[in-house]
């Protein structure tokens, strides 16, 4: 994106430099305005400095790991900060509804995770024993995962491939995001 | 039946091979015999796809649960349109669907230019056959909907299984805009594939002239105007049917309708450049071929769920089979671009920063910068899996961070660019054109300011969309009064009459208004509210000017759900304004829940209230209100988006030359003012070039 939309104009020559150099004098000798071709490389260097700039702002802001059950149980240091998604099976008969809040045991592989979660949302009808669900959010310090958002499907037949833009959305996806209630802008 | 359907699909794939293979030898000899040939068995894929379609749709509407497909995705309860819906609601269905507009497209871009352009068409079809031949191959030995349900006995013979009933369609997707948004959709999609084709075949024929630009343009702008329609439809189903809210999530699936839409954008203003001056002539090549690829990656994100977006849960084996599909495309586009680079030599170098060109490269700019930037996001766990080994995602505040910037500056771009003059613009032609615009713009940001309207990005997009509003009113405004001071009429006749002079220029304009009209609804979330609370009867809940009193709660069964409801009455400065029904159902078939979420619309805002469920700490029910201002400015924008581009389709109205006005013309410095030259009629240079591209 370096140069720009300007110069794709002209073939890709062996170097960058010279194709420059050499576009300069043409136009000079076109009597062409070098000065335009200076002001637009420095406009879009601004521009694309800028939105690279806010783009590793939002990444920072926005960063959410991937981690599976067994990964988190190893995690130690700064990493256990870090805002991730896990997935896993909810256990059997672990789900308790305690004063405002739910905890329950995701495992995957042999290995456990407790989860705590204590939204205002109501938790998607498809949560139940046994279903495969998906939780975002922190690792609390007493080694309880605080879920944010959970998403939930059934553990059985989920047929998700809606055509184009319209996947279907996990049921879950009906108490989704209450994290980003203004993700319309 | 299933095998009329089976073997119309099979037949349609061999006859896109002999078009593709026949018409690659009907070039190499120039045999019309073979070439004639060849289009013909493209247009009969056309229809032998079409036949498969109807076939399979027979089957959904007969409930035949004997078929794979039919048991899977529909049910014997569904209404009638809903069966028609689910021909495309899974896998299998929805790329028979993508053959079958592909191959609407084809019929209509072979048939329509049958007797011209003889150097190029062969070409065309011979890429349109060669997509065909992919999406065919799929439909046929990768995902077939037409399996039938058996099960071998002991002795290996297969029987026929049938099912009581089907499965049913999902619920998300009963709703009726689903009925027209993957359609819409899936046209943009498919649509991209007919100027691909034409550009690349302008490409490998080298074929003369500056035509092939103009189909090109005709062409993309039908596919843009589907896409348009379909992502806006989608999200607005988004925000009918999945009840959190918003409207758009940046989830990769969304993101992957955006991002051809982007490339076309930018390719609908840079072939201006082409068009007028001779320049970019390979950036726009590319711009078409990204689009295209683009859309088959769009297509590949949709089912092959390599991102781990929140909607598609699903993975499918066939995400390789596009994977190779794309990496072939890139190869013959870079081949035929590398062959033939030099037949895209430009003529012409940017003059000065202040002109119609510098904008138009500022714009291709931030647009392929918003595409990088969407696909970058959306790709991102899959990057970062590869390089550090850990898969992150990013959300909805990086492409915030990144796009509303990259928004703005395009809303101003739109209220400039268009003015400027090309190669170089006076310093009294800025000020004539812009200096009220802006004063009333920054007199409107400082009003809002006093105001108490103090966030930093909705205040400089109200500035902008006030300028922006205001230099397009008055581009109508000025070329019409010259038509009404010159043939008598009153302004609008003559505003109508200039439009039609020059539908590209004024139906652009009126696309640049429905954009600033989205732009204006996008902006309005800054300035959402939502209120949850557990409720009982006779309980309020404040929100905005609204409470919302809980009259009642009730169920609501029918042979395909069953539902609980809640009825609220709403008041508004302590009078009751209306009855409002959120509602959640359980789909019988699938025993899915949904959410039917209730809306009070307004051009001002959007009542938005959620049933979401009781409460199992309290058995007690809750409901989330939204507040939502602007919303339905989207909605209208995107209608005015619409007609602008049918607009801009017309061709031009042809007055009659008269000689009096052409005098006036030329003393007019060229490239001077240009809404002095578009009113005066088609003896512009602007003009002249505009008709050439309508004849198409």
């Amino acid at each position: 994106m370096g140069e720009g939309p300007s110069p794709p104009d002209r073939q890709a020559r062996p170097a960058a430099s010279a194709v420059l150099e050499c576009a300069l004098l043409r136009d000079k000798a076109r009597g062409v305005s070098v000065n335009a071709r200076k002001k637009f490389v420095v406009g879009s260097f601004v521009i694309i400095a800028t939105l690279v700039v806010l783009a590793y702002v939002g990444y920072t802001q926005s960063k959410t790991y991937y981690h599976t059950i067994s990964e988190v149980a190893t995690m130690h240091g700064s990493v256990l900060e870090q805002r991730m998604r896990v997935s896993g099976n909810v256990r059997d008969g672990s789900i308790q509804h305690v004063d405002g809040r739910v905890d329950f045991v995701l495992e995957e592989e042999g290995k456990t995770m407790p989860v705590s979660y204590s939204g205002t949302d109501p938790l998607p009808d498809t949560f139940k024993d046994g279903a495969q669900a998906l939780v975002e959010g922190h690792l609390g310090s007493n080694g309880h995962f605080e879920a944010e958002q959970i998403q939930a499907k059934c553990a059985s037949k989920y047929q998700a491939t809606a055509p184009g833009v319209a996947p279907a959305p996990s049921p879950g996806q009906t108490m989704a995001s209450p994290a980003t209630p203004n993700s319309g802008s | 039946m299933d095998i009329f359907g089976y073997y119309a699909l099979l037949l349609a794939l061999v006859a896109a091979v002999y078009a593709f293979v026949g018409g690659i030898a009907g070039i190499v000899t120039r045999q019309q015999l073979l070439i004639k040939s060849a289009r013909n068995a493209g247009l009969a894929v056309c229809v032998l796809v079409a036949l498969s379609v109807a076939s399979l749709e027979y089957f959904l509407q007969t409930d035949n649960f004997s078929m794979a497909y039919v048991a899977e995705h529909s049910n014997s309860a569904l209404p009638w349109y809903y069966k028609f819906a689910a021909l495309w609601s899974g896998q299998e269905g929805s790329l028979l669907w993508w053959s079958f507009l592909l191959s609407t497209f084809a019929f209509f871009a072979i048939f329509l230019n049958r007797k011209k352009h003889p150097e190029l068409m062969p070409y065309v079809g011979v890429i349109i056959a060669g997509v065909q031949i992919f999406f065919l191959t799929l439909n046929n030995f990768v995902a077939s909907p037409f399996h039938v349900l058996g099960a071998a006995d002991a002795t290996g013979v297969m029987h026929m299984a049938r099912v009581a009933d089907g499965g049913g369609l999902n619920p998300l997707l009963q709703y009726p805009e689903m009925v027209i948004h993957p359609p819409m959709l899936y046209l943009g999609y498919t649509g991209f594939t007919i100027p691909f084709a034409f550009a690349l075949a302008a490409l490998l024929g080298r074929y003369p002239g500056e035509k092939w630009i103009h189909i090109t343009r005709r062409w993309t702008m039908v596919a843009w105007m589907f896409q348009t329609v379909g992502i806006l439809l989608g999200a607005h189903w988004a925000y009918a049917v999945l009840g959190w809210g918003g409207y758009w999530e940046w989830d990769p699936v969304e993101n992957a309708s955006l991002l051809p839409w982007i490339t076309a954008t930018a390719f609908l203003h840079s072939v201006m450049m082409q068009e007028k001056r001779g320049m970019m002539k390979v950036w726009n090549v590319w711009l078409v071929f990204s689009t295209f690829m683009l859309c088959i990656l769009g297509t590949f994100l949709t089912r092959a769920g390599i991102v781990n977006s929140v909607h598609a849960f699903a993975e499918s084996s066939i995400g390789g089979w596009f994977v190779g599909f794309l990496i072939i495309i890139l190869l013959v586009c870079f081949g035929a671009w590398f062959k033939n680079r030099d037949y895209l030599r430009s003529d012409n170098q940017l003059d000065s920063l202040v002109s119609r060109e510098s904008s138009f490269l500022f714009n291709n700019l931030i647009l392929l910068a918003a595409c990088f930037a969407v696909l970058w996001g959306t790709l991102f766990p899959v990057f970062s899996e590869w390089f550090t080994g850990n898969k992150i995602s990013v959300g909805p505040p990086f492409f915030n961070k990144v796009n509303i910037p990259i928004a703005l500056f395009l809303i101003f771009l739109t209220g400039v660019g268009p003015l400027l003059a090309w190669r170089k613009t006076s310093l009294d032609g800025l000020r004539r054109n812009f200096a009220w615009p802006i004063v009333v713009g920054i007199a409107s940001g400082i009003a809002a300011f006093i105001f108490g309207f103090r966030q930093f990005y909705p205040l400089i997009c109200l500035i902008l969309s006030v300028f922006v509003t205001l230099t397009i009113f008055s581009e109508f405004y000025r070329g019409a009064r010259v038509i009404s001071q010159r043939d008598g009429t009153d302004i609008f006749t003559a505003a109508r009459e200039l439009t039609m002079r020059n539908t590209r220029r004024y139906g652009g304009y009126v696309v640049h208004f429905g954009m600033i009209v989205i732009f204006v609804g996008i902006t309005g979330s800054a300035f959402n509210q939502d209120v949850e609370k557990q409720m009982q009867v006779g309980q309020t809940l404040n929100i905005g000017p609204y409470s919302l009193l809980v009259q009642n709660f009730d169920q609501d069964n029918n042979d395909n759900y069953s539902s609980q409801r809640v009825t609220l009455e709403v008041f508004r400065d302590g009078k009751s304004a209306m009855m409002l029904y959120p509602e959640r159902r359980l789909y019988t078939a699938s025993q899915v829940t949904e959410t039917i979420v209730a809306v009070e619309s307004s051009a001002l805002r959007d009542l938005y209230v959620v049933y979401s469920g009781i409460n199992p700490d309290t058995n007690q029910p809750v409901v989330h209100a939204y507040l939502n201002p602007l919303v339905k400015w989207i909605w209208f924008g995107g209608v005015i988006v619409v007609l602008g581009t049918g607009l801009a389709m017309l061709p031009n109205r042809r007055t009659a030359i008269v000689l009096r006005p052409v005098e006036r013309l030329i003393t007019t410095p060229l490239g001077g003012n240009d809404t002095m030259a578009a009113a005066m009629g088609p003896i512009s240079r602007n003009a002249i070039s505009e008709r050439s591209g309508a004849n198409d």
